[in-house]
């Protein structure tokens, strides 16, 4: 277990070593690759929500020149499962072929129909509008709620509950989960106080910054190259290959810099179209989505209708909760319905509960994973009904938090006992916090909510090779999006004992470096890390056998120490203690240059938990919310770079709130989103927030040699209730309902 | 005995049990015991995670169950 120690170089908060190629435009993109010879692809995208394919006729698209490639769902392998994808949510192979071009039918607004590669872009879109496709249309199922009715239209109609006895009939409902412990009558007959309430959240986008792009260069046997924006190249590289029939070596997938994620770069869009139309034209071919394609047809969250029945006694305990929540999938199931309940009661102790989830097929574009899937929109109904009941109370909802807060050893709601967490810690840090101690503002209100993540582990490869100069190349396969090159080097620096700026981190290809899985579930410091330490103490081990070597000593008899080779306590050797850079320079004539490899399936990533706490003011005019202050307060296990570890919690605060305040889908009764553009899919900006404060609790993870928990998702989870729960105080009503837009809350003031 | 305990998803192909006691040693002898006794359980222990003592393993394998372990099986997490 990594002990409270005085590390060297983890905790330091070095620049980045991406840092000067973000900020000077050097860094290059998804869409930056530029080859010789190279043309540009298009997507035809379906004009209605729901309708069969009558016939697709590319020969006007192929019949202009300089168009030299058409593909259609006719060009692509059938595919009945093909496993399931990573992320959360992800689906089955043969639903992602599926989703990225139609087949029999368009299942929502802007599904792919077909694809063009031509010489420019606006030739490209020219061939688009060639393409004749006959739909017969067909209705569109749009509410949640009303898809799960037995008389709904179908979105598939082959779709059949996932139950142990298939059903007679299809349905729109695609899996339940459910999870139970006690007895609920007993526990609510033992309450003195009952909230019962329906809390609803739209669809939203995950917003990276940066559309989903690639460049395809294939050959004429098949066999070529990717470069695209992914949060996992290698999975990338599987899933493509899978969609078009090919071996995996048949392709090298190179991760580009990648401008957000949030999950929503776990599942291919682009990639398979591009090898397709390249490999049909000959030619390199690049693909970049438009920000409208971005919204329509890649993977936003659910939106969720969740209802809840809490009971607590007069001391604010706890006795039984009962929750329903019904998650939108899109038009293909995988929905995040099991991490939401598994997720909406775990930072309590709770002897008497009960919720459903469930997994609904709906017509608009297949959710994707996003920052802790599942978890906000089901914690949110959680947080809320538990700051009602502290209200009705009179209790702090800190207090009341932790008067039920799950501990070490409680049983979590989703079976295990928890090992060491840090909850309680982030409760009492918030409860003492300066920005809780402060009065809450005139006129506003101040909400609390608790966040929690599981963490992942999963598999992970890294080598390391040391220069002939002693200095340190770290290569690992996981894309970079949060600053994990700079904490790979930590850790590598701090096992080597080298400085940081000895040691270079770069993310390798597909066929540079062995399999690593998405940077995704809050996973890559700690299981890429665990791989990199590892890596490094075998490049130790290696160090050893050379100095033992050099001294003619017994390998037994040297030690490891603060960077250097050493005689082993009580050896008498005569000789010069060997640095890193001492046993590279003499490496050529004691075996060749000195590597490490590692790889891993780590296990025992450790849960996180979060409090957030903010004041915020409502203007009863416009229905305007104001945050004045954002607290946020994480166990994030030892912290590798504590910059980029708030930096998480500040961007994770951000998404919340921007979802809380504004963000949703809205569509039209034919399904077409009708904002799909970040003028009116408003998403914060600099001026909307106030600097959102930060406080770092660093419980130690047992499970991994520098204590790493896990960061980037727990963040996004409390600001959605304690958003509903700062305004609500403000206005002394209770609005259920996110976002918390301007036109919402004036009309749940009117109403 | 370390105690086995199956979600709610298991019980159709366990016949509503929910809970065993096992003499297994290690993952690999208690999923050979569950599928010899369920066999319909096979394609659920390889889509879901286990928790052994509080350590969520999403690919369990060969790890070690003391005689007092607590083995819950729990959907996978993945994550964005």
């Amino acid at each position: 277990m990594a002990e409270a120690v005085d590390y060297k170089q983890i905790g330091t908060r070095p620049i980045r070593p991406d840092g000067v190629d973000k900020v000077t435009g050097r860094a290059r993109f998804g869409a930056d690759l530029i080859l010789p010879n190279m043309i540009h692809g298009k997507v035809l995208r379906s004009p209605h929500a729901h309708a069969r394919i009558k016939s697709i006729d590319l020969s006007g698209a192929l019949a202009i020149d300089g168009v030299f490639a058409a593909v259609s769902g006719a060009d692509f392998p059938a595919i009945d499962g093909g496993g399931e994808v990573g992320g959360e949510g992800g689906g089955s192979v043969g639903d992602v072929a599926k989703n990225i071009m139609a087949r029999d039918k368009v299942l929502y607004h802007g599904h792919a129909v077909a694809a063009v590669a031509a010489s420019s872009p606006a030739l490209a879109e020219q061939a688009l509008d060639a393409i004749k496709v006959e739909y017969e249309a067909l209705p569109p199922v749009l509410d949640v709620v009303a898809a799960m009715a037995e008389d709904s239209p179908l979105v598939d109609e082959n779709n059949y509950t996932n139950l142990p006895e298939k059903p007679e009939q299809p349905s729109n409902v695609a899996n339940i989960g459910k999870l139970a412990r006690g007895n609920l009558e007993e526990g609510f007959a033992a309450a003195d106080l009952i909230i019962e309430r329906e809390y609803k959240i739209p669809m939203a986008h995950q917003g990276y910054i940066e559309p989903h792009a690639c460049v395809a260069n294939i050959d004429e046997t098949g066999r070529g190259s990717v470069w695209c924006c992914t949060q996992g190249h290698f999975e990338f590289r599987g899933m493509t290959a899978k969609i078009l029939g090919k071996e995996m070596s048949d392709l090298k997938f190179i991760a580009s810099e990648i401008g957000g994620g949030f999950g929503g770069k776990t599942v291919v869009y682009l990639e398979p179209l591009a090898v397709l139309l390249s490999e049909k034209a000959g030619r390199p071919v690049k693909m970049a989505m438009s920000r409208e394609e971005v919204f329509r047809a890649t993977g936003p969250t659910s939106g969720t209708v969740a209802r809840i029945k809490l009971g607590v006694d007069n001391s604010g305990k706890i006795t039984a909760a009962d929750a329903w929540i019904a998650f939108e999938a899109g038009a293909f199931a995988g929905a995040p319905h099991m991490p939401g309940i598994m997720t909406i009661f775990a930072p309590y102790d709770m002897e008497h509960f009960a919720v459903q989830g469930f997994d609904v097929l709906v017509n608009k574009p297949k959710v994707a994973a996003y920052r802790a899937p599942g978890a906000p929109q089901a914690m949110h109904a959680m947080e809320c009904a538990l700051d009602e009941a502290a209200i009705q109370l009179g209790m702090d909802p800190i207090d009341i938090r932790m008067l039920n807060a799950a501990d070490e050893g409680t049983q979590a709601p989703y079976g295990p006992k928890f090992p060491v967490i840090g909850f309680k810690a982030c409760l009492e840090a918030a409860k003492n916090h300066p920005n809780y101690q402060k009065p809450v503002p005139e006129g506003a209100g101040r909400g609390v909510a608790a966040g929690f993540w599981f963490n992942i582990g999963m598999q992970s490869s890294a080598e390391i090779n040391i220069n002939e100069d002693g200095t340190v190349m770290v290569i690992e396969g996981s894309p970079d999006i949060g600053g994990s090159r700079a904490s790979m080097c930590l850790m590598a620096a701090e096992t080597l004992g080298v400085n940081y700026d000895d040691v270079r981190a770069q993310v390798g290809d597909t066929e540079s470096t062995g399999f690593c899985n998405v940077t995704g579930g809050s996973r890559t410091t700690f299981a890429t890390g665990l791989a990199v330490v590892q890596a490094c103490e075998d490049v130790i081990a290696e160090c050893k056998k050379r100095a033992a070597m050099t001294w003619g000593v017994d390998e037994d008899q040297v030690v490891w120490e603060d960077g250097q080779v050493l005689p082993a306590p009580g050896v008498n050797a005569d000789v010069t203690p060997m640095s890193l850079a001492d046993v590279a320079a003499g490496a050529a004539k004691t075996g060749g240059p000195i590597q490490g490899r590692a790889s891993v399936n780590a296990q025992g990533a450790g849960p996180g938990f979060s409090v957030n706490f903010t004041d915020m003011k409502v203007d009863p005019d416009t229905g305007k919310v104001d945050v004045l202050s954002f607290t946020a307060i994480q166990d994030a296990g030892t912290a590798i770079h504590p910059s980029y570890v708030e930096g998480q919690m500040q961007g994770g605060a951000s998404q919340g709130l921007g979802w809380a305040l504004n963000e949703e889908y809205i569509f039209d009764e034919n399904g077409v989103m009708e904002n799909a553009g970040f003028l009116d899919y408003r998403i914060p900006v600099a001026s909307d927030l106030p600097m959102i404060d930060t406080e770092i609790i660093e419980v130690p993870n047992p499970s991994h040699p520098y204590g790493v928990r896990g960061v980037g998702e727990t963040p996004i989870v409390a600001p959605l209730a304690a958003t509903s729960n700062a305004v609500s105080r403000a206005v002394g009503k209770r609005i259920a309902d996110l976002p918390l837009s301007p036109p919402n809350v004036l009309a749940a003031l009117d109403a | 005995m370390a105690k086995v305990v199956f979600p709610d998803s298991f019980t159709a192909a366990t016949g509503g049990v929910r809970e065993i006691a096992t003499h297994a040693e290690n993952y690999r002898a208690l999923t050979v015991e569950l599928v010899a006794r369920w066999p319909d359980l096979s394609e659920l222990l390889e889509r879901s995670a286990v928790a052994i003592d509080g350590q969520i393993y999403q690919d369990a394998f060969l790890e070690p169950l003391d005689a007092d372990a607590e083995v819950f099986f729990m959907a996978r997490i993945e994550g964005g």
